[in-house]
């Protein structure tokens, strides 16, 4: 018997990944974010989370950390991500490779050697938790914020940028009229990458000897005080959060730049 | 200690023991195998394969020619468990990494026969009725395989009313005795490295944690009960070191849940938080090493495996056991009731696992590999003490250390004098391995156990977030204007890039013309 499929029945792995693994534990966390001990109906954890300075707190802490991360990627990313898709052919790949590198390594080996580099740097480096966690989560995140860039920079048409150094702009005008507006699409995709992650990867921060904790070890900690509920509503809000925050982003990309899912 | 390698190979060889314990029962009559769910700590029993030179060289009533891990404690069970019992068991065992943890996995309907949590944990399933009593005849003395009845110290879980386990700590239902059998005990302290310390008394006190003279250069676990703890110890301090206590106000002050002495330990927290390198979930050791850090808050158990590691790289470290209190806590096997109720041929294997890991013989083979000290008070046990920590010819001063407390009859075992620091009242209150592992009685008289928080566990937990993360009230107005201010002018420049052909470039239609979308 010859095995066929049509194209719906090749969707039911994914499918079902999607239920089991998605849909069923999102089910879960709003059933344990609306119920309170006894599993009756409840909004004291919502209200819990806005009346909480700690839980504000946490949430300012995380998306402060997250923008300056954010910021940071992108201030080293975008100069890097330019050169590489500026450079000629051959080199391109080597360079490329130098920074997809680290993405093999386990992120937990790569901070644990970044540990003990700060520390022949900085002496002690519990004494700046924060800019170690920053400098962390950049070691980390920086490949997610060149691939985007860089694959938003290397489709750009070069016939465009003759076209406006033929008109009379200068590198800069060519740079700030006609690039950086065409790249976007690759800026806020590497923004979202950053951004999110940063806000709840918790780990780094552990390992770097950060004490402060951020919304992932937030959730954590009710949760192993058993504290199902409360912890669930702060996934609920998170989740809500960077639903908003893709939307956002979403509308000030362009349109037509569907491909920039592409970027892995 | 080959620990760290060993610990390594944990995850596979808990999966080759299964299964190769499956193909052992395989040919057995099907109906006659059952099947033993255990779980535990990981790194928390002997897997074997030893290297010849670790050979134990004392004398082993239960096999030829000392004691040695060749293959894995529950391998070695299941064989002995076969060639005894007219049944066959095979054991699945798995491993947890917190209380917690394992109290969250059983919450959610993951079953065990025999779990081995601590003690605070082990009142909470007693008191929640997950459990089944060991049976009469497991702590008959005189039938020959009950070794755990025969060998355990009387300090720890006597039979006729002696020891921890038959303490009356909340109401009498909650005895541990004849509920749970103890594994491995300890107290809490500090690993020290005295070449960094300047002086000597500042270990001597949980207030350690607080001295700037060390501001970041001690860790301290980042966990709720130990840091908590320890802070009731840094609070009462006078109380606790003034003397005239009994044993049960000790308690009584070290498990104060009270709503004044938690905000109390909020704000002490606070400033631990501040002093302290790091709250620690598994670096502590590794840092200890490197020498990053000059003390750690740590497990006895934990303390002799850091001071080996340390030894090995040419570090001398010790163990102090701060003046005020430690805190005296066990892990033991308890029998879960969805497990093992209805199924006597379960509950007897499970009996028979504890009373093989107490044969004094597997109760060394378990104290080499992991650092933590045995329950079980036997001269086997002893033996091994004095074969590991026994002064040798090279000693120069000795002196006899006792353990008469622990081992039930006057036990003292010859030491080398620098291992151990004699204070002016000849008691000792820091020392090395043995001191960790077996600490002397003046120590014991100043440990508490800690109990569960019961329902002011929220209410803690609520004080360690507070204490943990930045509360927006904290936070000065002029930071949270400026970052306020960051925030708005960075959306307010997208605002202004997204629009910038509207408001700067003047794209409306000439006369005249229309303008087609």
């Amino acid at each position: 018997m010859k095995l066929r499929f049509n194209r719906k029945q090749l969707c039911i792995p994914y499918a079902v990944f999607l239920v089991c693994f998605v849909i069923a534990p999102l089910i879960v966390i709003v059933y344990y974010a609306f119920t309170n001990g006894q599993g009756q109906f409840s909004f004291s954890n919502f209200a819990n989370f806005f009346s909480s300075g700690n839980t504000m707190g946490t949430l300012l802490y995380s998306f402060a950390l997250a923008i300056v991360v954010t910021l940071v990627c992108l201030l080293v990313g975008y100069p890097t991500a330019y050169i590489l898709a500026r450079s000629n052919f051959k080199k391109k790949y080597v360079l490329l490779m130098l920074f997809v590198l680290p993405m093999w390594i386990n992120f937990t080996l790569r901070i644990t050697a970044l540990k003990e580099i700060l520390s022949a740097i900085e002496g002690n480096i519990s004494a700046y938790p924060f800019l170690n966690s920053v400098i962390g989560m950049t070691y980390d995140f920086l490949p997610f914020m060149i691939l985007p860039l860089y694959t938003s920079l290397l489709k750009l048409d070069k016939s465009l940028l003759e076209a406006a150094s033929d008109l009379g702009a200068n590198k800069f005008t060519v740079f700030l009229r006609v690039t950086l507006p065409l790249s976007v699409p690759g800026i806020i995709s590497g923004v979202t990458m950053v951004l999110l992650p940063s806000m709840t990867n918790y780990v780094v921060l552990d390992m770097l000897y950060n004490s402060t904790y951020i919304m992932g070890s937030l959730i954590g900690s009710y949760f192993s005080a058993y504290d199902w509920h409360n912890g669930s509503m702060i996934s609920l809000v998170l989740l809500v959060i960077i639903f908003i925050v893709t939307l956002v982003t979403n509308r000030f990309s362009d349109k037509d730049a569907n491909n920039r899912g592409a970027v892995l | 200690m080959k620990k760290l390698y060993r610990a390594l190979a944990l995850t596979s060889a808990a999966v080759l023991a299964g299964s190769s314990v499956a193909l052992f029962s395989g040919c057995a009559n099907k109906a006659d195998v059952v099947t033993l769910r255990v779980c535990s700590w990981e790194e928390y029993i002997d897997l074997g394969g030893w290297d010849k030179g670790e050979l134990i060289d004392i004398e082993n009533p239960y096999s030829e020619g000392g004691i040695m891990g060749v293959n894995s404690m529950v391998d070695d069970f299941t064989e002995w468990f076969n060639s005894t019992h007219d049944y066959e068991v095979k054991v699945e065992y798995s491993t947890f990494g917190t209380n917690e943890d394992l109290y969250n996995r059983l919450s959610l309907g993951d079953e065990y026969d025999l779990v081995c949590p601590s003690d605070y944990m082990l009142m909470k399933l007693i008191a929640e009725g997950n459990y089944v009593e060991y049976s009469d005849t497991f702590w008959d003395e005189d039938i020959e395989q009950n070794y755990y009845a025969k060998n355990v110290s009387r300090y720890i879980d006597g039979g006729n009313g002696e020891g921890i386990f038959n303490h009356q700590f909340t109401n009498p239902q909650d005895v541990w005795h004849k509920k749970a059998a103890c594994y491995m005990w300890g107290t809490t302290g500090l690993v020290y490295n005295p070449e960094k310390v300047e002086h000597i008394a500042d270990v001597s006190t949980w207030a350690m944690l607080l001295n700037e003279n060390y501001s970041r250069q001690v860790t301290i676990k980042d966990n709720v009960r130990d840091a908590y703890f320890s802070t009731l110890g840094i609070i009462n301090s006078d109380k606790l070191t003034g003397g005239n206590l009994s044993a049960s106000q000790r308690s009584a002050i070290l498990n104060d849940v009270d709503s004044a002495t938690i905000e109390k330990a909020e704000s002490v927290l606070k400033d631990i938080k501040e002093n302290v390198y790091s709250f620690e979930t598994d670096s502590g050791k590794a840092d200890m090493v490197t020498g990053k850090v000059i003390a750690n808050l740590q497990w006895s158990g934990d303390a002799v495996f850091i001071m080996d590691e340390a030894e090995a790289d040419d570090t001398e470290l010790w163990y102090s056991v701060p003046d005020e209190c430690t805190n005296l806590w066990f892990d033991g096997w308890l029998m879960l009731k969805n497990g093992v109720e209805k199924n006597e041929k379960l509950k007897t294997s499970a009996e028979a696992f504890v009373n093989f890991l107490s044969r004094p013989d597997n109760a060394v083979r378990n104290m080499y590999y992991i650092g933590y000290s045995s329950a079980i008070a036997d001269d086997t046990v002893f033996d091994y003490m004095e074969w590991n920590y026994g002064a040798d010819e090279e000693a120069g001063q000795t002196f006899e250390y006792d353990v008469s407390y622990f081992f039930n009859e006057q036990k003292l075992l010859e030491v080398d004098a620098v291992n151990f620091e004699i204070d002016g009242d000849g008691k000792i209150n820091r020392g090395r391995q043995l001191f960790a592992q077996y600490p002397p009685q003046n120590v014991i008289d100043r440990s508490v156990v800690m109990l569960d928080f019961g329902d002011k566990l929220s209410e803690i937990n609520q004080m360690w977030i507070n204490v943990r993360c930045l509360d927006i009230r904290d936070i000065s107005p002029v930071t949270v204007g400026v970052t306020a201010a960051v925030v708005l002018a960075l959306a307010g420049a997208v605002c202004l890039y997204k629009f910038r052909y509207k408001l700067f470039f003047n794209n409306r239609p000439k006369k005249g013309y229309e303008r087609v979308s």
